[in-house]
């Protein structure tokens, strides 16, 4: 073996090994070793983000099977940044809810290392390798609270249902190598110029779809989601949220801009298709919600379909865009699912959305952090949220798919109104018995994540540079 | 003075001071008056340094001023670019100048969450310029929608008992039509390569991409306008909203829709502009004959003043689409005195209802007897509303109709019916409100303007007999940039003219 590339998976490694350390200290200080393990897990998170943001490198390892690149360098960090504040939000809540679990760091330090390897994955097998790595984790992670029916319920609905479409992706890929004679994705692309599209390829791409369509939760296989959401501990739907999406999302590109890029026409109605069905889904099936909790699944439904419109488009625009809606959504779901973390009374947590009601009065920050939140989820200038849109419906124009695009805004428009709903509830309706005060790592993440969504207009230039230059590795 | 970026300045000055006004953190009697005071000294202040916009303003150019221009994305090609021209300057003046007001009408009636108030009032000020200076057509968009946040809180949080109804289909109605009207911009941009407003105005869209461009422009333009039948919102929205955010809403952000039609529609789409005349003039026409109809059966005094304001936007959409000088002008000019008009209405219903707590017009009668200056002002602000020579209202109608005239009689004829009717729902809500004797128990006792109601009042009255009396300052700001805008229409209608002749 090349020795000199593992070096491009450092952080990869870096993960693997603090893993095994972290659960030795558990296994061996026993319950109360909870503390320190969350607080060494968000260390190991974090210093890997700090070395591939300080130590940019570039090339393949592993024979081609794993890449690293602007574009993985990006997502990777942005995947840490999630688990690493998705780890941070669970310490509260842990203290209150009995949910002191060593193992609970150390499955998503394991599950983000599936993800950076998802996020590289240059050839068929890594890609699979990477995403049942982070799915096994993630599975053990929705169950996590045993002893709650609803849990063990989520964990296992969401097992059978991944498992089903792992076993469809397994089989598409199976097809594609039939039928290219290849694995790595340079392979299959260059096969597929040189060959054609043929009708069983199709298939191998319809079926990896699929795959890859569950793991981001985009209609219709998006079932899992209400469920898994409503039934996980809050703290585990945020990680849920946020970070296994960016990295799903990112290897999706990178399979469909890697491999299957001459079957760019192809993958387009695909996509189209399934971007249309999300938006339309999540913007009409959150109305009716009355958990929080499930409504940010149907949201993030909704969320995914815009972000498929730039995927949709097939272009160097598109994918920028969505990189940047990655970003932006990450960025806004952490802080929504921080305010949903506060919504604690003294008996216990609530998730109800009444129970928001005239928060605004009550806890005026936290009430105008989420508003602004809200105005962003629904897309409103000159929230972050607008920028989001903006980029990927400019590329879907672009790229003449007119009427997707005018679908999406008003599917846009349609979601709105549920966005709304929570502001209406927040301010216009009079105060229930608030909140115990917030915790002050969930303070962080919402001012954070509030102050960008605010302010994003100060920062869009820089912030839609990165993108650019992370969707130019494609191009 | 000329290197001084005095656009940027207006628009962000009461930015500036809601943050002020943020920082004021406690609810206390003096606290809140802190506020008032903080929020009127900005909006005076704004107000000031807005007339040296004016002042630096040169009548005889016709293309924009005082601009500003810093790149700002570079993925999509965004400038942070600011100017004014002789059509949009005046409509910043008009801002600035109603947002004191607002702050004074809203010093005793709002004393819930004074604090959230004033800001989202700055806030919406600081957008509602931007609207006006913007010269990237993305930036007018971030403004434009903007704007609907602070209006929401508006309405939803010190609005009246239907308020939650009122806010969410104020939002969502003109969410709707400016979606479109973004993914037109998406397709300007790709077409012709960037967001730049002069830029755009002088590229030459292909002749069927105009209509679909035009279109989409236009479900953004006429909800917010609004030409019926797409004006159903505004009825609720002026209904349930404070005193001050009807003023705002009739006053300002009604006329970003006449605006968008005169600086996007006419000069980027003129083709499309000129196939749509007709389409324009009708729903102008059915605008100003039904809902001045629908006004006269009102029994609320908001809604009847709301739906009169429909009627008087169709004026203005008849003006700019007649497409020639008079139509042009007297659209402007009839937007600038609804502004004013219209602000002042609502102003005077806030003196009542402040008093009286209700918008019925059955509760009232014979406020004259005890009220007698309020009843001349109202009585002004209600000839004005009518249209009566020597107001403001007058000059506006009579041009429009006039432009209407030159481009299509029938229309014009119809339209002029409107004039009557207007005259038949405004005098007759004057007659059942003002006149007749006092003999409801609770009118009784109520009690003339004070002396803050008076400093709302009067400079109102002032400006409304001024500028229909002497409207030329107003036309000499208007008229380089409206010649200009007309030259190129015409220039690009007779030459689609000639070459589908060849």
């Amino acid at each position: 073996m090349d020795i000199p590339n593992l070096w491009l998976a450092g952080p990869e490694l870096w993960l693997a090994g603090g893993a095994m350390v972290l659960l030795m200290i558990g296994v061996f200080i026993g319950e109360g070793s909870t503390r320190i393990v969350t607080g060494l897990s968000v260390a190991l998170l974090a210093l890997a983000a700090i070395a591939i943001f300080w130590f940019p490198q570039t090339g393949e390892a592993f024979h081609g099977a794993f890449v690293m690149d602007p574009f993985a360098r990006l997502m990777k960090i942005l995947v840490l940044i999630g688990a690493g504040v998705a780890i941070a939000m669970s310490v509260g809540f842990a203290r209150r809810e009995n949910f002191a679990r060593f193992e609970y760091p150390v499955l998503i330090v394991l599950a983000t290392l599936g993800m950076l390897l998802m996020v590289s994955a240059n050839d068929m097998i890594t890609l699979y390798l990477g995403l049942e790595m982070q799915s096994l984790a993630l599975y053990v992670i929705a169950a996590i609270n045993r002893d709650s029916l609803r849990s063990t319920e989520a964990g296992l609905k969401y097992f059978v249902l991944g498992a089903l479409s792992s076993g469809m992706l397994l089989y598409g890929s199976s097809l594609v190598y039939g039928f290219t004679g290849h694995t790595g994705f340079e392979g299959i692309a260059a096969s597929m110029s040189s060959g054609g599209v043929s009708l069983g390829l199709l298939f191998g791409l319809v079926f990896v779809l699929a795959g890859l369509a569950f793991k981001i939760s985009a209609v219709p296989f998006h079932m899992w989601t209400p469920d898994v959401y409503e039934g996980a501990p809050t703290p585990v739907t945020a990680f849920f949220a946020a970070a296994p999406k960016v990295a799903a999302m990112a290897m999706l590109i990178r399979v469909v801009h890697g491999a299957f890029e001459p079957a760019t026409t192809e993958w387009q109605q695909i996509i189209t298709f399934i971007a249309i069905a999300s938006m339309g889904l999540g913007a009409f099936a959150a109305i009716g919600q009355t958990n929080i909790k499930r409504l940010m699944a149907y949201s993030s439904i909704g969320h995914m379909g815009f972000a498929l419109v730039g995927l949709a488009a097939g272009s160097q625009a598109g994918v920028s865009g969505v990189v940047l809606y990655m970003i932006i959504y990450m960025a806004m779901t952490l802080g929504a699912f921080a305010c949903i973390l506060a919504m604690r009374r003294a008996d216990g947590m609530v998730e109800n959305i009444s129970d928001l009601s005239g928060l605004s009065r009550t806890n005026p920050m936290m009430a105008l952090m989420l508003t602004v939140l809200m105005f962003s989820l629904a897309g409103i200038p000159p929230l972050a949220g607008f920028w989001a849109k903006y980029f990927v419906f400019l590329a879907a124009i672009q790229s003449g798919l007119y009427v997707l695009s005018v679908i999406g805004v008003i599917a846009s428009v349609i979601g709105a109104y549920y966005y709304l709903r929570i502001v209406k509830i927040m301010w216009f309706d009079e105060p229930e018995q608030g909140f115990v005060p917030m915790a002050s790592e969930l303070r962080v993440v919402l001012g954070v994540s509030g102050l960008f969504t605010l302010f994003y207009v100060l920062i869009a230039g820089p912030m839609s540079d990165i993108a650019t230059n992370a969707a130019r590795t494609f191009f | 003075m000329a290197d001084l970026p005095i656009l940027s300045i207006v628009t962000f000055l009461p930015l500036v001071g809601a943050l002020i006004t943020f920082l004021i953190w406690e609810d206390s009697e003096v606290a809140r008056r802190n506020v008032r005071f903080v929020a009127l000294f900005t909006t005076v202040v704004t107000f000031l340094v807005s007339l040296g916009i004016w002042y630096n303003f040169d009548n005889a150019q016709s293309g924009f001023q005082m601009v500003e221009k810093v790149a700002w994305i570079r993925e999509g090609d965004i400038a942070y670019h600011m100017g004014v021209d002789g059509i949009s300057m005046l409509f910043v003046i008009l801002t600035t100048f109603l947002m004191p007001f607002c702050i004074l009408a809203s010093w005793e009636s709002v004393q819930n969450r004074v604090r959230e108030y004033m800001i989202a009032f700055l806030i919406l000020e600081t957008l509602m310029i931007g609207v006006f200076c913007a010269l990237d057509i993305v930036l007018f968009y971030v403004f434009f929608e903007a704007g609907l946040i602070p209006m929401f809180l508006i309405i939803g949080v010190w609005g009246g008992a239907r308020r939650v109804y009122a806010s969410m289909k104020f939002f969502l109605y003109t969410l709707l039509g400016s979606v479109l009207m973004l993914l037109a911009i998406m397709a300007m941009y790709w077409q012709a390569g960037t967001t730049d407003i002069p830029t755009l105005m002088a590229y030459k869209f292909p002749a069927e991409m105009q209509t679909w461009l035009w279109l989409a422009f236009f479900a953004s333009f006429a909800v917010k306008m609004p030409m019926w039948p797409v004006h159903t919102w505004l009825p609720d929205a002026h209904v349930e909203a404070p005193t001050a955010g009807s003023v705002i809403l009739a006053g300002i952000l009604l006329k970003m829709g006449g605006y968008g039609f005169l600086r996007f529609s006419l000069p980027m789409f003129p083709l499309a502009s000129a196939d749509m005349q007709t389409f324009v003039l009708v729903l102008s026409v059915i605008a100003i004959v039904y809902t001045s109809l629908v006004a006269l059966m009102q029994e609320d005094i908001k809604k009847l003043i709301a739906y009169s304001s429909v009627a008087h936007m169709g004026y203005v959409t008849m003006g700019i689409f007649a497409a020639n000088t008079q139509g042009i002008q007297g659209g402007i000019f009839q937007m600038l005195a609804h502004g004013l008009v219209s602000g002042a209405l609502f102003l005077c219903v806030g003196v009542v209802y402040d008093r009286m707590h209700t918008r019925e017009i059955a509760a009232y009668g014979g406020l004259v007897n005890n009220m007698p200056k309020y009843a001349v002002a109202f009585l002004i602000f209600t000839m004005a509303n009518v249209g009566l020579p020597g107001t403001a209202g007058f000059v506006g109608e009579f041009l429009t109709l006039l432009g209407a005239f030159r481009a299509n009689t029938w229309i014009a004829l119809i339209a002029t019916l409107g004039v009557i009717l207007s005259a038949a729902y405004a005098l007759w809500l004057y007659r059942r409100v003002v006149f007749g004797t006092l003999d409801k128990e609770a009118l009784k006792s109520i009690l003339d303007l004070n002396t803050r109601e008076k400093w709302i009042i009067y400079p109102l009255v002032v400006l409304v007999i001024f500028f229909g009396v002497y409207p030329s300052p107003v036309f000499d700001v208007t008229q380089a940039s409206v010649d200009a805008l007309l030259t190129n229409y015409q220039a690009a209608v007779d030459g689609a003219v000639q070459a589908a002749s060849k």
